[in-house]
Protein backbone atom coordinates (compact mmCIF):
# COMPACT_ATOMS: atom_id res chain seq x y z
CA UNK A 1 0.00 0.00 0.00
CA UNK A 2 2.50 2.59 0.57
CA UNK A 3 3.54 1.79 -2.73
CA UNK A 4 0.41 2.92 -4.24
CA UNK A 5 1.02 5.90 -1.80
CA UNK A 6 4.44 6.52 -3.32
CA UNK A 7 3.26 6.71 -6.67
CA UNK A 8 0.21 9.03 -5.93
CA UNK A 9 3.10 11.49 -4.39
CA UNK A 10 4.69 10.90 -7.46
CA UNK A 11 2.15 11.91 -9.55
CA UNK A 12 0.94 14.65 -7.71
CA UNK A 13 4.36 16.41 -8.14
CA UNK A 14 4.89 15.65 -12.19
CA UNK A 15 1.26 17.10 -12.09
CA UNK A 16 2.38 20.44 -9.71
CA UNK A 17 5.45 20.41 -12.52
CA UNK A 18 3.64 20.74 -15.28
CA UNK A 19 0.99 22.96 -14.29
CA UNK A 20 3.57 25.85 -13.29
CA UNK A 21 5.63 24.90 -16.40
CA UNK A 22 2.15 25.59 -18.55
CA UNK A 23 1.62 28.63 -16.82
CA UNK A 24 4.76 30.54 -17.50
CA UNK A 25 4.98 29.21 -21.35
CA UNK A 26 0.77 30.63 -21.27
CA UNK A 27 2.67 33.72 -19.83
CA UNK A 28 5.18 34.10 -21.88
CA UNK A 29 3.89 33.27 -25.17
CA UNK A 30 0.56 35.61 -24.41
CA UNK A 31 -1.46 34.03 -26.92
CA UNK A 32 -5.36 33.63 -26.92
CA UNK A 33 -4.61 29.98 -27.89
CA UNK A 34 -2.56 28.80 -25.06
CA UNK A 35 -4.61 29.74 -21.79
CA UNK A 36 -3.38 29.20 -18.58
CA UNK A 37 -4.11 26.18 -16.71
CA UNK A 38 -6.58 28.09 -14.32
CA UNK A 39 -9.32 28.93 -16.85
CA UNK A 40 -8.69 25.35 -18.56
CA UNK A 41 -9.52 23.20 -15.39
CA UNK A 42 -12.37 26.16 -14.95
CA UNK A 43 -13.79 24.74 -18.12
CA UNK A 44 -12.36 21.60 -16.85
CA UNK A 45 -14.50 21.66 -13.58
CA UNK A 46 -17.38 23.29 -15.21
CA UNK A 47 -18.57 21.50 -18.61
CA UNK A 48 -17.61 17.53 -16.98
CA UNK A 49 -20.60 15.96 -16.43
CA UNK A 50 -22.54 17.83 -19.14
CA UNK A 51 -20.03 17.03 -22.06
CA UNK A 52 -16.78 15.88 -21.06
CA UNK A 53 -17.93 13.01 -19.39
CA UNK A 54 -20.28 11.78 -22.24
CA UNK A 55 -17.43 12.35 -25.20
CA UNK A 56 -14.56 11.00 -23.06
CA UNK A 57 -16.67 8.17 -22.33
CA UNK A 58 -16.96 7.71 -26.49
CA UNK A 59 -14.15 7.98 -26.68
CA UNK A 60 -12.59 5.28 -23.84
CA UNK A 61 -15.09 2.49 -25.62
CA UNK A 62 -13.54 2.98 -28.52
CA UNK A 63 -9.88 2.75 -27.83
CA UNK A 64 -10.55 -0.11 -25.10
CA UNK A 65 -12.33 -2.13 -27.67
CA UNK A 66 -9.63 -1.77 -29.92
CA UNK A 67 -6.89 -2.74 -28.05
CA UNK A 68 -8.74 -5.66 -26.37
CA UNK A 69 -9.70 -6.78 -29.68
CA UNK A 70 -6.53 -6.35 -31.47
CA UNK A 71 -4.99 -8.08 -28.71
CA UNK A 72 -6.76 -11.12 -28.48
CA UNK A 73 -6.84 -11.55 -32.09
CA UNK A 74 -2.85 -11.03 -32.73
CA UNK A 75 -1.32 -13.09 -29.21
CA UNK A 76 -2.73 -16.27 -30.55
CA UNK A 77 -1.92 -15.71 -34.08
CA UNK A 78 1.71 -14.16 -32.86
CA UNK A 79 2.58 -16.86 -31.18
CA UNK A 80 1.53 -19.51 -33.33
CA UNK A 81 3.36 -17.82 -36.24
CA UNK A 82 6.41 -17.63 -33.70
CA UNK A 83 6.54 -21.39 -32.78
CA UNK A 84 6.08 -22.91 -36.33
CA UNK A 85 8.72 -22.56 -38.23
CA UNK A 86 6.51 -23.87 -40.95
CA UNK A 87 3.97 -21.39 -40.48
CA UNK A 88 6.50 -18.64 -40.00
CA UNK A 89 7.91 -19.53 -43.59
CA UNK A 90 4.31 -18.39 -44.90
CA UNK A 91 3.14 -15.64 -42.58
CA UNK A 92 7.02 -13.29 -41.75
CA UNK A 93 6.88 -12.20 -45.38
CA UNK A 94 3.61 -10.96 -44.80
CA UNK A 95 3.73 -9.35 -41.68
CA UNK A 96 7.33 -7.58 -42.44
CA UNK A 97 5.67 -6.37 -45.90
CA UNK A 98 2.51 -4.78 -43.97
CA UNK A 99 3.71 -3.95 -41.07
CA UNK A 100 5.67 -1.04 -41.88
CA UNK A 101 2.64 0.62 -44.01
CA UNK A 102 0.83 3.38 -41.70
CA UNK A 103 -2.39 2.12 -41.43
CA UNK A 104 -3.81 5.57 -40.69
CA UNK A 105 -3.55 6.02 -44.53
CA UNK A 106 -6.98 3.52 -44.71
CA UNK A 107 -9.25 5.69 -43.04
CA UNK A 108 -10.76 7.20 -45.74
CA UNK A 109 -11.07 3.60 -47.17
CA UNK A 110 -13.22 2.52 -43.48
CA UNK A 111 -15.29 5.47 -43.59
CA UNK A 112 -16.07 4.74 -46.98
CA UNK A 113 -16.96 1.35 -46.22
CA UNK A 114 -18.00 1.49 -42.58
CA UNK A 115 -19.74 4.74 -42.30
CA UNK A 116 -18.55 7.58 -39.55
CA UNK A 117 -19.74 6.52 -36.16
CA UNK A 118 -18.22 4.07 -34.20
CA UNK A 119 -16.85 1.17 -35.87
CA UNK A 120 -14.48 2.84 -38.81
CA UNK A 121 -12.94 3.94 -35.67
CA UNK A 122 -12.66 0.64 -33.99
CA UNK A 123 -11.59 -0.85 -37.04
CA UNK A 124 -8.63 1.39 -37.36
CA UNK A 125 -7.04 1.30 -33.81
CA UNK A 126 -7.77 -2.60 -33.76
CA UNK A 127 -5.66 -2.54 -37.13
CA UNK A 128 -3.01 -0.49 -35.67
CA UNK A 129 -2.89 -2.48 -32.32
CA UNK A 130 -3.48 -6.22 -33.80
CA UNK A 131 0.40 -5.25 -35.70
CA UNK A 132 1.85 -4.53 -32.96
CA UNK A 133 0.88 -7.19 -30.55
CA UNK A 134 1.53 -9.69 -33.72
CA UNK A 135 5.14 -9.13 -34.03
CA UNK A 136 5.76 -8.61 -30.09
CA UNK A 137 4.06 -11.65 -29.67
CA UNK A 138 6.02 -13.51 -32.52
CA UNK A 139 9.15 -12.34 -31.74
CA UNK A 140 8.25 -13.56 -27.97
CA UNK A 141 7.65 -16.85 -28.25
CA UNK A 142 10.58 -17.31 -30.74
CA UNK A 143 12.87 -16.29 -27.56
CA UNK A 144 11.40 -18.57 -25.69
CA UNK A 145 14.40 -21.29 -24.33
CA UNK A 146 14.39 -24.50 -25.39
CA UNK A 147 15.08 -26.30 -21.69
CA UNK A 148 11.63 -24.80 -20.76
CA UNK A 149 9.92 -26.27 -23.78
CA UNK A 150 11.69 -29.70 -23.85
CA UNK A 151 11.15 -29.99 -19.39
CA UNK A 152 7.46 -29.37 -20.23
CA UNK A 153 7.60 -32.02 -23.19
CA UNK A 154 9.38 -34.38 -21.11
CA UNK A 155 6.83 -34.48 -18.70
CA UNK A 156 4.06 -35.72 -21.13
CA UNK A 157 2.93 -32.58 -22.15
CA UNK A 158 0.35 -31.97 -25.52
CA UNK A 159 1.54 -29.13 -27.76
CA UNK A 160 -1.58 -27.30 -26.36
CA UNK A 161 -0.13 -27.97 -23.11
CA UNK A 162 3.25 -26.63 -23.78
CA UNK A 163 1.59 -23.49 -25.28
CA UNK A 164 -1.02 -23.01 -22.00
CA UNK A 165 1.84 -23.10 -19.78
CA UNK A 166 5.29 -22.26 -21.45
CA UNK A 167 4.49 -20.06 -24.39
CA UNK A 168 1.39 -18.06 -23.32
CA UNK A 169 3.35 -16.99 -19.49
CA UNK A 170 6.32 -16.75 -21.09
CA UNK A 171 5.33 -14.04 -24.17
CA UNK A 172 3.09 -12.35 -21.62
CA UNK A 173 4.79 -9.64 -20.03
CA UNK A 174 6.65 -8.53 -23.94
CA UNK A 175 2.46 -8.27 -24.84
CA UNK A 176 2.15 -6.12 -21.78
CA UNK A 177 4.74 -4.19 -23.07
CA UNK A 178 3.59 -3.61 -26.58
CA UNK A 179 0.44 -2.64 -25.19
CA UNK A 180 1.41 -0.21 -23.15
CA UNK A 181 3.10 1.24 -25.57
CA UNK A 182 0.61 1.30 -28.10
CA UNK A 183 -1.74 2.93 -25.94
CA UNK A 184 0.06 6.33 -26.83
CA UNK A 185 -0.55 5.51 -30.91
CA UNK A 186 -3.81 3.98 -29.68
CA UNK A 187 -5.03 7.63 -28.17
CA UNK A 188 -3.06 9.84 -31.61
CA UNK A 189 -5.18 7.97 -33.89
CA UNK A 190 -8.24 7.98 -31.95
CA UNK A 191 -7.66 11.45 -32.13
CA UNK A 192 -7.31 11.71 -35.50
CA UNK A 193 -9.97 9.75 -36.59
CA UNK A 194 -12.81 11.73 -34.34
CA UNK A 195 -11.79 15.03 -35.61
CA UNK A 196 -12.15 13.65 -39.64
CA UNK A 197 -15.47 12.31 -39.40
CA UNK A 198 -18.04 11.88 -36.58
CA UNK A 199 -19.60 13.86 -33.95
CA UNK A 200 -18.79 11.91 -30.86
CA UNK A 201 -15.69 11.73 -28.90
CA UNK A 202 -12.85 13.61 -27.05
CA UNK A 203 -11.20 14.70 -30.60
CA UNK A 204 -14.66 15.94 -32.13
CA UNK A 205 -14.89 18.08 -28.85
CA UNK A 206 -11.44 19.72 -29.35
CA UNK A 207 -12.05 20.30 -33.07
CA UNK A 208 -15.24 21.89 -32.13
CA UNK A 209 -13.71 23.80 -29.36
CA UNK A 210 -11.20 25.08 -31.97
CA UNK A 211 -13.48 25.99 -34.34
CA UNK A 212 -15.73 28.07 -31.84
CA UNK A 213 -12.25 29.92 -31.00
CA UNK A 214 -13.30 28.37 -27.46
CA UNK A 215 -9.48 27.85 -26.13
CA UNK A 216 -10.08 27.19 -23.03
CA UNK A 217 -12.56 24.72 -23.16
CA UNK A 218 -10.37 22.99 -25.71
CA UNK A 219 -7.81 22.54 -23.30
CA UNK A 220 -10.12 21.02 -20.85
CA UNK A 221 -10.98 18.74 -23.56
CA UNK A 222 -7.41 18.25 -24.06
CA UNK A 223 -6.57 17.43 -19.90
CA UNK A 224 -9.73 14.78 -20.88
CA UNK A 225 -7.56 13.18 -23.45
CA UNK A 226 -4.47 13.11 -21.33
CA UNK A 227 -6.31 11.91 -17.85
CA UNK A 228 -7.82 8.79 -20.66
CA UNK A 229 -4.07 8.03 -21.89
CA UNK A 230 -3.06 7.66 -17.93
CA UNK A 231 -6.00 6.00 -16.84
CA UNK A 232 -5.45 3.20 -19.89
CA UNK A 233 -1.43 2.99 -18.85
CA UNK A 234 -1.84 2.34 -15.84
CA UNK A 235 -4.76 0.23 -15.84
CA UNK A 236 -2.23 -2.10 -17.85
CA UNK A 237 0.10 -1.64 -15.49
CA UNK A 238 -2.09 -2.80 -12.84
CA UNK A 239 -3.25 -5.85 -14.93
CA UNK A 240 0.21 -6.77 -15.58
CA UNK A 241 1.33 -6.89 -11.72
CA UNK A 242 -1.90 -8.96 -11.61
CA UNK A 243 -1.22 -11.48 -14.36
CA UNK A 244 2.43 -11.12 -14.54
CA UNK A 245 3.00 -11.89 -10.58
CA UNK A 246 6.90 -13.67 -11.01
CA UNK A 247 8.40 -10.64 -13.09
CA UNK A 248 8.06 -8.51 -10.07
CA UNK A 249 9.53 -10.79 -7.29
CA UNK A 250 13.38 -10.08 -6.40
CA UNK A 251 12.96 -6.77 -7.63
CA UNK B 1 11.38 -51.82 -14.07
CA UNK B 2 13.45 -49.32 -15.58
CA UNK B 3 16.43 -50.82 -17.04
CA UNK B 4 17.77 -49.68 -20.40
CA UNK B 5 18.81 -50.90 -23.16
CA UNK B 6 20.36 -48.77 -25.87
CA UNK B 7 21.40 -50.60 -28.94
CA UNK B 8 23.48 -48.81 -32.30
CA UNK B 9 21.70 -46.02 -31.93
CA UNK B 10 22.20 -43.02 -34.16
CA UNK B 11 20.46 -39.39 -34.32
CA UNK B 12 21.51 -36.65 -36.91
CA UNK B 13 20.10 -33.06 -36.56
CA UNK B 14 19.45 -31.58 -39.45
CA UNK B 15 21.38 -28.36 -39.01
CA UNK B 16 21.63 -24.91 -41.16
CA UNK B 17 23.55 -25.88 -43.74
CA UNK B 18 24.38 -29.12 -43.08
CA UNK B 19 23.32 -32.16 -40.81
CA UNK B 20 25.25 -33.00 -37.67
CA UNK B 21 25.71 -36.83 -36.58
CA UNK B 22 25.48 -36.36 -32.83
CA UNK B 23 25.44 -40.17 -32.11
CA UNK B 24 26.91 -43.31 -34.21
CA UNK B 25 26.23 -46.96 -33.14
CA UNK B 26 26.25 -45.72 -29.70
CA UNK B 27 25.08 -49.21 -27.39
CA UNK B 28 24.71 -48.99 -23.73
CA UNK B 29 23.24 -50.81 -21.36
CA UNK B 30 21.82 -49.98 -17.76
CA UNK B 31 20.54 -52.33 -15.66
CA UNK B 32 17.15 -51.60 -13.64
CA UNK B 33 18.22 -49.58 -10.57
CA UNK B 34 21.98 -49.09 -11.36
CA UNK B 35 23.34 -45.35 -11.05
CA UNK B 36 25.45 -44.58 -14.62
CA UNK B 37 27.51 -41.55 -14.59
CA UNK B 38 28.20 -39.93 -18.60
CA UNK B 39 31.19 -38.75 -19.47
CA UNK B 40 32.80 -37.12 -22.19
CA UNK B 41 34.48 -34.26 -24.70
CA UNK B 42 32.30 -31.33 -25.13
CA UNK B 43 29.66 -31.70 -27.94
CA UNK B 44 30.21 -35.63 -28.41
CA UNK B 45 26.09 -36.16 -28.08
CA UNK B 46 25.84 -36.35 -24.22
CA UNK B 47 22.68 -34.48 -23.85
CA UNK B 48 21.21 -35.66 -27.20
CA UNK B 49 21.28 -39.59 -25.61
CA UNK B 50 19.45 -38.39 -23.07
CA UNK B 51 16.98 -36.59 -24.86
CA UNK B 52 16.18 -39.57 -27.25
CA UNK B 53 15.79 -41.79 -23.78
CA UNK B 54 13.24 -39.41 -22.80
CA UNK B 55 11.61 -39.61 -26.25
CA UNK B 56 12.22 -35.93 -27.13
CA UNK B 57 14.59 -36.78 -29.45
CA UNK B 58 13.99 -39.25 -32.91
CA UNK B 59 16.90 -41.68 -33.23
CA UNK B 60 17.53 -42.60 -36.84
CA UNK B 61 18.93 -45.80 -36.74
CA UNK B 62 19.12 -48.48 -33.54
CA UNK B 63 17.13 -49.35 -30.65
CA UNK B 64 16.36 -47.68 -27.22
CA UNK B 65 14.41 -49.61 -24.67
CA UNK B 66 13.25 -48.68 -20.64
CA UNK B 67 12.11 -51.18 -19.11
CA UNK B 68 11.09 -53.38 -22.21
CA UNK B 69 9.44 -50.99 -23.99
CA UNK B 70 9.82 -48.95 -26.50
CA UNK B 71 10.73 -45.49 -26.39
CA UNK B 72 8.51 -43.43 -28.96
CA UNK B 73 7.08 -40.57 -26.42
CA UNK B 74 7.91 -39.37 -23.14
CA UNK B 75 7.32 -42.43 -20.78
CA UNK B 76 5.24 -41.69 -17.46
CA UNK B 77 7.95 -42.09 -15.10
CA UNK B 78 10.97 -40.99 -16.57
CA UNK B 79 12.15 -37.53 -15.48
CA UNK B 80 14.25 -35.51 -17.12
CA UNK B 81 16.30 -32.45 -15.36
CA UNK B 82 18.20 -30.03 -17.51
CA UNK B 83 21.48 -28.06 -16.48
CA UNK B 84 19.28 -24.93 -15.97
CA UNK B 85 16.36 -27.21 -13.95
CA UNK B 86 13.98 -26.27 -16.79
CA UNK B 87 11.89 -24.56 -13.96
CA UNK B 88 9.10 -21.98 -15.34
CA UNK B 89 9.37 -18.79 -13.53
CA UNK B 90 5.37 -17.84 -13.88
CA UNK B 91 4.76 -21.03 -11.92
CA UNK B 92 5.26 -20.95 -8.03
CA UNK B 93 7.18 -23.54 -6.36
CA UNK B 94 4.50 -25.76 -6.14
CA UNK B 95 2.71 -25.58 -9.53
CA UNK B 96 6.26 -26.19 -10.91
CA UNK B 97 6.36 -29.88 -8.78
CA UNK B 98 2.75 -30.67 -9.83
CA UNK B 99 3.29 -30.15 -13.54
CA UNK B 100 4.01 -33.18 -14.38
CA UNK B 101 1.16 -34.37 -12.43
CA UNK B 102 -0.86 -31.59 -13.87
CA UNK B 103 -0.17 -32.34 -17.33
CA UNK B 104 -0.94 -36.02 -16.83
CA UNK B 105 -4.57 -34.95 -15.28
CA UNK B 106 -4.08 -36.27 -11.59
CA UNK B 107 -6.91 -34.60 -9.57
CA UNK B 108 -6.34 -31.15 -7.88
CA UNK B 109 -6.48 -32.63 -4.18
CA UNK B 110 -4.29 -35.90 -4.90
CA UNK B 111 -1.21 -33.36 -6.71
CA UNK B 112 -1.30 -31.07 -3.24
CA UNK B 113 -0.96 -33.79 -1.42
CA UNK B 114 1.85 -35.71 -3.54
CA UNK B 115 3.91 -32.10 -4.05
CA UNK B 116 3.41 -31.16 -0.31
CA UNK B 117 5.10 -34.41 0.29
CA UNK B 118 7.85 -34.01 -1.97
CA UNK B 119 8.61 -30.80 -0.96
CA UNK B 120 9.01 -31.57 2.64
CA UNK B 121 10.99 -34.39 1.49
CA UNK B 122 13.36 -31.98 -0.40
CA UNK B 123 13.03 -29.44 2.28
CA UNK B 124 11.66 -26.71 0.24
CA UNK B 125 7.84 -26.77 1.95
CA UNK B 126 8.32 -23.31 2.77
CA UNK B 127 9.05 -21.77 -0.33
CA UNK B 128 5.77 -23.43 -1.99
CA UNK B 129 3.99 -20.01 -2.85
CA UNK B 130 7.61 -18.68 -3.76
CA UNK B 131 8.56 -18.56 -7.46
CA UNK B 132 11.61 -20.06 -8.77
CA UNK B 133 13.19 -16.37 -9.05
CA UNK B 134 13.10 -16.07 -5.04
CA UNK B 135 14.83 -19.58 -4.61
CA UNK B 136 18.86 -19.89 -4.43
CA UNK B 137 20.51 -22.37 -7.34
CA UNK B 138 20.59 -24.96 -4.63
CA UNK B 139 16.98 -24.99 -3.88
CA UNK B 140 16.09 -24.32 -7.47
CA UNK B 141 17.86 -27.78 -8.04
CA UNK B 142 15.91 -29.77 -5.41
CA UNK B 143 12.75 -28.02 -6.95
CA UNK B 144 13.51 -29.69 -9.96
CA UNK B 145 14.19 -33.07 -7.81
CA UNK B 146 10.67 -32.81 -6.08
CA UNK B 147 9.18 -32.89 -9.34
CA UNK B 148 10.98 -35.74 -10.19
CA UNK B 149 9.91 -37.44 -6.62
CA UNK B 150 5.88 -36.31 -7.19
CA UNK B 151 5.94 -38.14 -10.06
CA UNK B 152 7.54 -41.19 -8.70
CA UNK B 153 10.01 -41.50 -11.18
CA UNK B 154 11.65 -44.20 -11.46
CA UNK B 155 14.58 -43.20 -14.48
CA UNK B 156 16.47 -39.89 -13.34
CA UNK B 157 17.96 -38.40 -16.67
CA UNK B 158 19.87 -35.64 -15.60
CA UNK B 159 22.29 -33.29 -17.85
CA UNK B 160 24.90 -31.60 -15.84
CA UNK B 161 22.48 -31.20 -12.97
CA UNK B 162 24.82 -29.47 -10.65
CA UNK B 163 27.21 -27.27 -12.73
CA UNK B 164 25.62 -24.11 -12.06
CA UNK B 165 26.10 -24.51 -8.69
CA UNK B 166 28.87 -23.87 -6.42
CA UNK B 167 31.60 -25.92 -5.04
CA UNK B 168 29.61 -26.48 -1.25
CA UNK B 169 26.44 -26.24 -3.11
CA UNK B 170 27.21 -28.85 -5.28
CA UNK B 171 28.47 -31.41 -2.52
CA UNK B 172 25.53 -30.67 -0.60
CA UNK B 173 23.54 -31.96 -3.42
CA UNK B 174 25.92 -34.75 -4.71
CA UNK B 175 24.96 -36.15 -1.35
CA UNK B 176 21.18 -35.64 -1.47
CA UNK B 177 20.95 -37.49 -5.04
CA UNK B 178 23.19 -39.96 -3.38
CA UNK B 179 21.14 -40.48 -0.62
CA UNK B 180 17.83 -40.78 -2.68
CA UNK B 181 19.17 -43.17 -5.07
CA UNK B 182 19.96 -45.55 -1.77
CA UNK B 183 16.71 -44.83 -0.59
CA UNK B 184 14.08 -45.43 -3.74
CA UNK B 185 16.66 -47.63 -6.06
CA UNK B 186 15.73 -45.58 -9.44
CA UNK B 187 17.84 -46.06 -12.47
CA UNK B 188 20.21 -43.05 -12.85
CA UNK B 189 22.01 -41.71 -15.97
CA UNK B 190 23.48 -38.56 -14.93
CA UNK B 191 25.39 -36.83 -17.60
CA UNK B 192 28.33 -34.80 -15.84
CA UNK B 193 31.48 -32.62 -16.64
CA UNK B 194 32.92 -33.38 -13.18
CA UNK B 195 35.22 -36.46 -12.74
CA UNK B 196 34.88 -36.17 -8.97
CA UNK B 197 31.27 -36.41 -9.64
CA UNK B 198 30.78 -39.35 -11.85
CA UNK B 199 33.15 -41.38 -9.40
CA UNK B 200 30.76 -40.06 -6.63
CA UNK B 201 27.34 -40.89 -8.27
CA UNK B 202 28.32 -43.41 -10.72
CA UNK B 203 28.67 -47.31 -9.72
CA UNK B 204 29.79 -47.26 -13.46
CA UNK B 205 31.05 -44.21 -15.18
CA UNK B 206 30.38 -44.71 -19.26
CA UNK B 207 32.90 -42.50 -21.08
CA UNK B 208 31.77 -41.42 -24.48
CA UNK B 209 34.16 -40.96 -27.68
CA UNK B 210 34.53 -37.55 -29.73
CA UNK B 211 31.40 -36.51 -31.36
CA UNK B 212 29.98 -39.09 -33.03
CA UNK B 213 29.25 -40.27 -29.50
CA UNK B 214 30.21 -43.99 -28.65
CA UNK B 215 31.20 -45.66 -25.53
CA UNK B 216 34.69 -45.40 -26.08
CA UNK B 217 35.24 -47.36 -22.02
CA UNK B 218 33.28 -48.01 -19.30
CA UNK B 219 34.69 -47.82 -15.68
CA UNK B 220 33.56 -50.14 -13.16
CA UNK B 221 33.27 -48.58 -9.59
CA UNK B 222 31.68 -50.89 -7.16
CA UNK B 223 33.21 -48.75 -4.39
CA UNK B 224 30.30 -45.94 -4.75
CA UNK B 225 27.36 -45.24 -2.59
CA UNK B 226 28.55 -44.04 0.51
CA UNK B 227 29.25 -40.42 0.97
CA UNK B 228 32.99 -41.29 2.53
CA UNK B 229 33.63 -42.15 -0.31
CA UNK B 230 34.91 -39.13 -1.55
CA UNK B 231 37.82 -39.60 1.34
CA UNK B 232 39.12 -42.97 0.65
CA UNK B 233 42.21 -43.37 -1.92
CA UNK B 234 40.12 -46.20 -4.24
CA UNK B 235 38.16 -42.62 -5.23
CA UNK B 236 40.73 -40.76 -6.06
CA UNK B 237 42.55 -43.50 -7.83
CA UNK B 238 39.10 -43.59 -9.95
CA UNK B 239 39.33 -40.30 -10.56
CA UNK B 240 43.26 -40.40 -12.33
CA UNK B 241 42.27 -43.29 -14.14
CA UNK B 242 38.99 -41.24 -15.60
CA UNK B 243 41.23 -38.53 -16.37
CA UNK B 244 43.88 -40.92 -18.28
CA UNK B 245 41.00 -42.22 -20.52
CA UNK B 246 39.49 -38.71 -21.07
CA UNK B 247 42.90 -37.45 -22.18
CA UNK B 248 43.08 -40.58 -24.41
CA UNK B 249 39.24 -39.54 -26.27
CA UNK B 250 40.67 -36.32 -26.67
CA UNK B 251 38.57 -34.75 -24.30
CA UNK B 252 41.06 -31.74 -23.13
CA UNK B 253 42.33 -31.26 -26.66
CA UNK B 254 39.84 -28.86 -28.02
CA UNK B 255 40.82 -25.55 -28.95
CA UNK B 256 40.78 -23.66 -25.99
CA UNK B 257 38.26 -20.86 -26.54
CA UNK B 258 36.09 -22.94 -28.64
CA UNK B 259 32.10 -22.37 -27.92
CA UNK B 260 30.35 -24.55 -25.83
CA UNK B 261 27.73 -26.36 -27.46
CA UNK B 262 24.83 -27.55 -24.58
N1 LIG C 1 18.92 -28.94 -32.00
C1 LIG C 1 20.08 -29.18 -32.64
N2 LIG C 1 20.20 -28.91 -33.94
C2 LIG C 1 21.35 -29.14 -34.60
N3 LIG C 1 22.45 -29.65 -34.03
C3 LIG C 1 22.39 -29.95 -32.73
C4 LIG C 1 21.22 -29.72 -31.96
N4 LIG C 1 21.46 -30.12 -30.69
C5 LIG C 1 22.74 -30.55 -30.68
N5 LIG C 1 23.30 -30.47 -31.90
C6 LIG C 1 24.67 -30.89 -32.25
O1 LIG C 1 24.82 -32.23 -31.91
C7 LIG C 1 26.06 -32.46 -31.29
C8 LIG C 1 25.86 -33.09 -29.93
O2 LIG C 1 25.19 -32.18 -29.10
P1 LIG C 1 24.89 -32.46 -27.57
O3 LIG C 1 24.20 -31.28 -27.05
O4 LIG C 1 24.21 -33.76 -27.44
O5 LIG C 1 26.37 -32.56 -26.98
P2 LIG C 1 26.82 -32.69 -25.46
O6 LIG C 1 27.71 -33.86 -25.37
O7 LIG C 1 25.68 -32.61 -24.55
O8 LIG C 1 27.72 -31.37 -25.31
P3 LIG C 1 28.03 -30.54 -24.00
O9 LIG C 1 28.96 -31.36 -23.18
O10 LIG C 1 28.70 -29.31 -24.52
O11 LIG C 1 26.73 -30.28 -23.33
C9 LIG C 1 26.76 -31.13 -31.20
O12 LIG C 1 27.72 -31.08 -32.22
C10 LIG C 1 25.71 -30.11 -31.47
O13 LIG C 1 26.21 -29.06 -32.22
MG1 LIG D 1 25.01 -31.19 -23.17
Amino acid sequence: MNAWLRRLGGYAAATLILLVGWELLSLAVGSQALPGPVPALTDFARLFFSDLLPHTGISAWRVVASMVIGAALATPLGLVVGRSPRIDAVFAPLIFLTYPVPKVVFLPVLLVLLGIGNLPKIALITLIVFFQILVTARDASRGIPTSAVLSVRSLGATRWQVFRHVVVPAALPDIFTALRISTGTAIAVLFFSETVAGSEGLGYYIIDAWSRIAYSEMFAGIIAMALLGVVLYELLEVAEGRVCRWTRVGR
Amino acid sequence: MSSVEVRDLAVTYAGVGRDVRALSALTLEVADGEPVAIIGPSGCGKSTLLLALAGLVRADEGELLVGGEPVRAPRRRTALILQDFGLLPWKTVAHNAALGLEVRGVAVGERRRVVAEALERLGIAEFADSYPGELSGGMRQRLALARALALDADLLLMDEPLSALDALTREDLQNLLLQMWRQRGHTVLLVTHSIEEAVFLGRRVVVLSPRPGRVAAIVDNPGMGDESFRNTPAFLERCVKLRRLLAAEGAFAGPALAGRVS
